[in-house]
């Protein structure tokens, strides 16, 4: 196991390598603009323009460029300074990451409970009012666009827009050290947001794998035992639960390089309200600094949900 | 034996070749270990060096338990594996490391049928497309309506009605599959059609009707079959001789009497003595069982295979591998102590004589 | 079943099983009726559609979360499980009546340790501390036979072998002692030398804890074995019930005939042909009126389209009864000619009868 374990992480590394060549090139094809023209001002001399490529080092050659940036990147760890406000990238990501992460924690939470808790009831209780109900929630919460979700619950209960005003509206987060429970309201609603569409699909694939692992065998077996049925239930959720974990390891991996829609709605300092800003003002640094961290992220994900896996069902075992 | 001719193929013909011949047979799946560079610290012996020779027109039974490498050996004889080691002749011709066109047109003359009749049919054709496939591979009967008349015609020979021609497989219960899947191995006229567990998954009524149309396809098609399964009495019947196979090795082969009368290699009586038979009177009369697990074909016994379960081990037994030889009887046994005939009633052995 | 004066430990009392589906209602189980005695073996023969697994899991209530539709009684020290509250029949399962099933890999639960699986069994029925159920889950282990119980007990089912896993299945029915044994295709998937170290284990058992054993299987070489008597199902019924040695020695019903002279023997001459049984077993939703065995029997008779046979005595084996509507001297003169040799026309023709089936 610690073989395989170190096998994936060099891979990963290798990978994160592959990753960082690629945003490099893909930015420098892209047609977004000169970011010197960008920074250049209103009605830009071109020596002026030529002057802010130097501070850049947009001025050297494209394979000079792109060794410098592997080598600050994988040997120094340093991102680099954003074009927009010259800080550097790493601090920037740094101050962000708590909310990204409080955002991201709370609304797994959120998903898991409820997701897997409605997915259960309705695998018990198929083809019932109860099961049609959460299922259709299901699907509306899947359908519903985030930033409308948002934009709703918004207009409806928060404290400075909405109709109830019981929670706090956009802009109102505060770190958690700072104000505990102004966090914490601050967070509902994005939470909810963010919750939705992931509960409702992991509800739906609770219901189908829960269905599936109570016609099996050792199901009919553990009856023949006379266990009350809730013991019956909790052996058929242990072995349904398999193909969940692997769905939530990715997820999870995904959202913590930002969720963007639902930071700018609320606008959250996140990440993924960092990375929306720097696409537009065309700030390389700072996007190939949140891509790698996502990417970095959805990496470590992977070979968490495999280990995990390989701890959950015994008959997997990598070598 | 009662001398009914018509159960008695046409006899091999002992001046000329075998239609196939095995010798040092080997298929062993290796097990890789490493971080970077991957290593094969050990392999899985599925087979292990097995010498055999089928003879046109006879019946040929692979008997074993599970792990023994019959499965195997039956791949490796269509060709569907590569062999690790060892070679293979068909008609005389090395086949072993046949590529390409000529693998594809030897593929005519071997055809395979497999166990289960549920999932060896691909359920999105219909019959008549399935049993008409081996036509399209090898482009043969392009006229639409000859190759129907053929695949019609084959159906009528394996008892199903010509009429179902487009109907899919799940339309069919599973000896009908059956027939299906044989239809389909007969279509080319193989020399040789070899059947892995044909009948095990279906049930006792249908599966005297499949046995029944295999002897009479290879009686009337001069077929040569070679028929692999597990169950005994079934193997018992069909084939004229048996090879009995343990962790990869052949340890005994003979003809069909001498072999279940007086079986000299001590697994082969284990086996004998196990199977159950349908007579209650037999029931408490003594049996000796055998003990114990297979062990891993990763990690296979030294010397003889069998003596980590052998009632007759002795220290020699685990130092030297015995070779398939004569001893005295009409099965080649690869035994150094085989059994004697007392030892063969004691067992239990319920087809001894 | 056989005569004599102990009270049946389980009597089953025209007993049907139907359950609602799609296509139509399939008639799982058409009526049958049954005993098992303590301590002796009954074993139920018939091929897949015959209805035999069906009402062994109606005993033990399993087909209640299928939607099947139950009549008639199964009666167990007293009681009628077919109407007894759940709680109750949870009381019994795994306590007083256990079962095992086929697939012991599939019957295991995976991810859950061997102990851990015995030690639920146990603690289900017995107020016992973990530890205490932990010594017992050994024990058990120990009793049947898989050697270093200590070690195999924290271990997962898919390290244990085929046969290891069906003893272990084995312990787990009977952690609690049960009266009764229900055992569907206990060997059907295991290789043959296995095959009879299980049986042979089972036997043992019984003997040792003077359990009764249902053992359900299509093997007539395994029933030959293992059963005291014996009950053929074919569709739904079951068409003939004898001891053991009288159903191979004289047994009545053409079914019952066509299986026994259909299978291979290991102590069989090679160049008897095999009869098969011709056609195919029957749709439980639309089964043949009257006989369901008619359309596939070679001696039927217009009228067995038509008449319901029941399951009655043999004249003169009153622990014999089969559900044939030929007269038991026709039957048996059939018998003798299919012994000699004939085929079924054969027989058929000697013993006077019109000639072709329905």
């Amino acid at each position: 196991m610690i073989r395989y374990i170190i096998r994936r992480l060099l891979w990963g590394v290798l990978l994160l390598i592959v990753v960082a060549a690629l945003m490099f090139l893909f930015f420098r094809i892209l047609p977004t603009g000169n970011p010197a023209l960008l920074r250049a001002g209103r009605d830009p001399q071109p020596k002026l323009v030529k002057e802010i490529e130097v501070v850049l080092g947009l001025n050297k050659s494209l394979p000079v460029q792109f060794w410098d940036y592997m080598k600050e990147v994988f040997l120094h760890f340093k991102f680099g300074y954003s074009y927009y406000s010259q800080e550097e990238v790493r601090s920037l990501i740094a101050e962000r990451l708590p909310a990204t992460l409080s955002l991201t924690l709370g609304a797994a939470v959120l998903w898991i409970v409820g997701g897997l808790g409605v997915g259960v009831i309705s695998a018990l209780r198929r083809h019932t009012l109860a099961d049609r109900f959460a299922m259709g929630g299901a699907l509306l919460a899947i359908s519903a666009p985030e930033f409308w979700l948002g934009l709703v619950l918004l207009f409806l209960f928060a404290s400075d827009i909405g109709k109830l005003k019981i929670l706090p509206g956009a802009g109102s987060y505060v770190g958690l050290t700072s104000d505990p429970w102004k966090w914490f309201t601050s967070l509902i609603m994005p939470w909810i947001v963010l919750a939705s569409g992931a509960a409702a699909v992991f509800a739906r694939l609770m219901r189908s794998s829960l269905s599936e692992a109570m016609k099996e065998d050792h199901i009919r077996t553990a009856r023949a035992k006379g266990l009350p049925e809730r013991s019956v239930v909790r052996q058929g959720v242990r072995s349904a639960i398999n193909p969940i974990v692997t769905l939530f390891g990715l997820e999870a991996g995904a959202l913590l390089g930002g969720a963007i829609l639902v930071e700018y709605v609320f606008d959250i300092p996140g990440i993924g309200e960092l990375n929306y800003k720097a696409i537009q003002q065309s700030d390389f640094p700072v996007t190939q600094g949140t891509v790698l961290l996502a990417s970095m992220f959805i990496i470590l994900a992977n070979i968490l949900v495999d280990v995990a896996y390989a701890y959950l069902d015994p008959r997997v075992r990598y070598s | 034996m009662s001398a009914d001719a018509s159960h008695h193929p046409p006899s091999p013909d002992p001046q000329g070749q075998p239609l196939v011949r095995a010798r040092g047979l080997t298929k062993h799946f290796p097990i890789t270990r490493g971080i970077v560079v991957r290593r094969a610290i050990g392999a899985v012996k599925a087979v292990d060096g097995i010498d055999l020779e089928i003879h046109r027109g006879e019946t040929l039974g692979i008997v074993g338990e599970t792990g023994c490498g019959k499965s195997t050996t039956a791949r490796l004889l269509m060709r569907l594996l590569d062999a690790s080691a060892g070679e293979i002749s068909f008609e005389g011709r090395d086949i072993t490391r046949l590529t390409g066109a000529p693998l594809k047109a030897m593929r005519r003359e071997m055809q395979m049928i497999f166990q289960d009749p549920h999932s060896s049919l691909n359920p999105r054709k219909t019959i008549g497309s399935i049993i008409g496939e081996p036509f399209a591979i090898h482009g043969l009967l392009p006229d639409k309506a000859e190759r129907r008349r053929e695949v019609q015609r084959l159906m009528e020979t394996v008892g199903l009605n010509p009429e179902h021609y487009n109907r899919y497989p799940h339309e069919f219960s599973g000896g009908q599959r059956q027939r299906i899947g044989v239809a389909r191995a007969i279509a080319l006229n193989p020399k040789l059609l070899i059947a892995d567990e044909p009948v095990s998954a279906l049930d006792v009524s249908i599966q005297a009707q499949v046995l029944n149309l295999l002897r009479d396809l290879q009686r009337r098609l001069g077929l040569t079959l070679v028929f692999i399964a597990h169950d005994l009495s079934v193997v018992r019947h069909m084939c004229d001789r048996v090879a009995v196979m343990y962790l990869g090795k052949i340890v005994e082969i003979g003809e069909n009497e001498p072999l279940y009368e007086f079986p000299r290699h001590p697994y082969t009586g284990a086996l004998l003595a196990a199977v159950p038979v349908a007579d209650p009177s037999l029931h408490g009369s003594e049996r000796r069982l055998l003990g114990g697990d297979v062990p891993s074909p990763a990690n296979p016994p030294s010397g003889c295979r069998f003596h980590t379960r052998c009632p007759k081990a002795e220290p020699l037994c685990a130092a030297q591998e015995p070779q398939l030889e004569r001893k005295g009887s009409d099965t080649l046994a690869a035994c150094h102590f085989p059994l004697e005939r007392e030892e063969v009633a004691q067992m239990g052995v319920r087809s001894a004589r | 079943m056989s005569a004599g004066g102990e009270p049946p430990l389980l009597r089953v009392e025209d007993l049907r099983v139907e359950f609602p589906t799609e296509d139509g209602v399939v008639h799982a189980v058409d009526g049958i009726t049954y005993q098992v005695l303590p301590g002796r073996t009954l074993g139920i023969v018939g091929e897949s559609g015959s209805g035999k697994t069906v009402s062994s899991l109606t005993t033990l209530g399993l087909t209640r979360r299928q939607g099947a539709r139950v009549w008639g009684r199964i009666l167990f020290e007293g009681q009628d499980l077919v109407t007894l509250p759940e709680d109750r029949l949870r009381a019994i399962r795994g306590n007083d009546i256990a079962m095992i099933f086929q697939d012991p890999l599939s019957s295991l639960h995976p991810l859950y340790r061997v102990g851990a699986q015995l030690i639920e069994a146990v603690r289900a029925h017995r107020d016992v501390s973990k530890s205490r159920a932990r010594e017992r889950a050994i024990e058990l282990l120990g009793l049947v036979g898989i050697p270093d119980p200590a070690r195999r007990v924290d271990e997962y089912p898919h390290e244990f072998s085929g046969g290891m896993r069906q003893r272990a299945m084995i312990a787990m029915a009977l952690a609690n002692e049960p009266k009764l044994l229900i055992a569907d295709e206990p060997t059907t998937a295991l290789d043959v030398t296995v095959q009879a170290q299980i049986l042979a284990l089972m036997e043992r058992l019984q003997r040792e804890l003077g359990m009764a054993i249902v053992i359900i299987t299509h093997d007539l070489g395994v029933v030959a074995e293992m059963a005291d008597d014996i009950a053929v199902m074919y569709a739904g019924r079951i068409v003939e019930t004898a001891p053991a040695a009288r159903l191979f020695a004289a047994p009545e019903h053409p079914y019952t005939w066509g299986l026994l002279k259909s299978i291979p023997r290991l102590d069989g001459e090679r160049a008897e042909d095999l009869v098969p049984i011709p056609g195919t077993p029957p749709s439980l939703i639309a089964r043949p009126p009257g006989c369901h065995f008619h359309p596939r029997c070679p001696y039927a008779q217009p009228d067995h389209a038509r008449i319901d046979p029941a399951l009655e005595p043999v004249p003169d084996e009153p622990s014999q009864h089969v559900a044939c509507l030929l007269q038991a001297d026709v039957r048996r003169r059939l018998w003798r000619q299919l012994q000699a040799g004939d085929t079924p026309e054969q027989a058929l023709s000697a013993a006077g009868l019109p000639g072709a089936p329905v």
